[in-house]
């Protein structure tokens, strides 16, 4: 699918947020200077197209009472399916990606509560004989991704 | 502050995606049997509270043609990073951006910041930008690149226990 101007626009204001309201595609359509049908119409296209995955709230798993923790081990290559097994069959395991480092496997755990996190890294270190290192977050400065308009 | 069964609720009506209608929380409040003007309010509670971060659009990198990604990681001076990360998270390249811990001695970075491009030489001359910024603030730093997804289910509810 080509993006042209106009869908960059939207795709740029709908990361900022969307309105709260009982017409919140009008507010936005407004404010873009296209007609509401059109956003919608527009949104439905790059939805169908896979150009955006989710459009909705997004969570903080903290504040709903979890956790979460981005976690990564140096696993030698001969063991990699092995381990990779070993750590997708948790299901506090949310993401894992092979990444081009000593530290090679990189995974995010997401568990109910705060001490979870460490209880779960111990049990992957114990069960795949491989260090779990964890990086919490300590502070985020997210701000956002634009899409050259 | 937890979330209450209500607000489970509304969150699981949600967390698939909002419906692409003119009154999209219309729609939603009257599969959960509620007025919108309560869903409206306890959206907004959730909003205020951070337990929803914002409601918004996730383009797809890949679809939009930004096919190389790397997680380009910096060893910073912890008296500057909360500053440099600021200016960092504000790039339009990077979607995220995080103070971590070290893990010394394997591990020396404590600024991690995702950067996308379209190709790989593009991503290398984005961590030049950053370099630049974080000139002598900055030790060292790395970039990883995701060249498998073992897994991706994404955060969802659990099921309610009991």
């Amino acid at each position: 699918m080509m993006l042209d101007s106009t869908d960059r626009a939207i795709l740029n204001r709908l990361q900022d947020g969307f309105p709260i309201a009982a017409e919140p595609f009008a507010e936005v359509a407004r404010e873009l200077g296209i007609a509401e049908a059109d956003l919608i119409a527009r949104l439905q296209a790059m939805k169908d197209a896979g150009v955006i995955t989710r459009f909705g709230p997004f969570l903080d798993a903290a504040a709903m009472g979890g956790a979460f923790c981005l976690c990564a081990m140096a696993v030698p290559e001969a063991d990699f399916d092995r381990v990779a097994e070993i750590v997708n069959a948790r299901a506090e395991v949310a993401h894992n990606y092979r990444r081009s480092h000593a530290l090679n496997m990189w995974f995010v755990l997401a568990t109910e509560t705060e001490p979870e996190i460490a209880r779960v890294a111990a049990e992957l270190t114990q069960a795949s004989g491989h260090e779990v290192l964890c990086f919490p977050k300590l502070q985020e400065f997210f701000v956002g991704f634009r899409v050259a308009a | 502050m937890r979330v209450d069964a209500t607000d489970r609720r509304i969150i699981k009506a949600t967390q698939a995606g909002l419906p692409l209608a003119p009154r999209p929380y219309a729609a939603v409040a009257a599969r959960l049997g509620m007025e919108e003007a309560e869903l409206h309010e306890r959206l907004r509670a959730l909003k205020a509270r951070g337990v929803i971060r914002r409601i918004a659009v996730a383009p797809n990198h890949y679809r939009l043609g930004l096919v190389a990604n790397g997680m380009s990681v910096w060893d910073v001076d912890d008296q500057r990073i909360t500053e440099l990360g600021q200016r960092i998270g504000a790039l339009d390249f990077v979607s995220h951006c995080y103070e971590r811990p070290r893990a010394l001695p394997h591990w020396p970075y404590n600024l991690f910041a995702m950067l996308h491009g379209t190709t790989r030489e593009e991503v290398e001359a984005l961590r030049g930008e950053v370099a630049a910024i974080l000139g002598d603030a900055c030790r060292g730093n790395d970039i990883l690149y995701s060249t498998e997804i073992l897994k991706k289910t994404g955060l969802r509810l659990r099921p309610e226990k009991g």
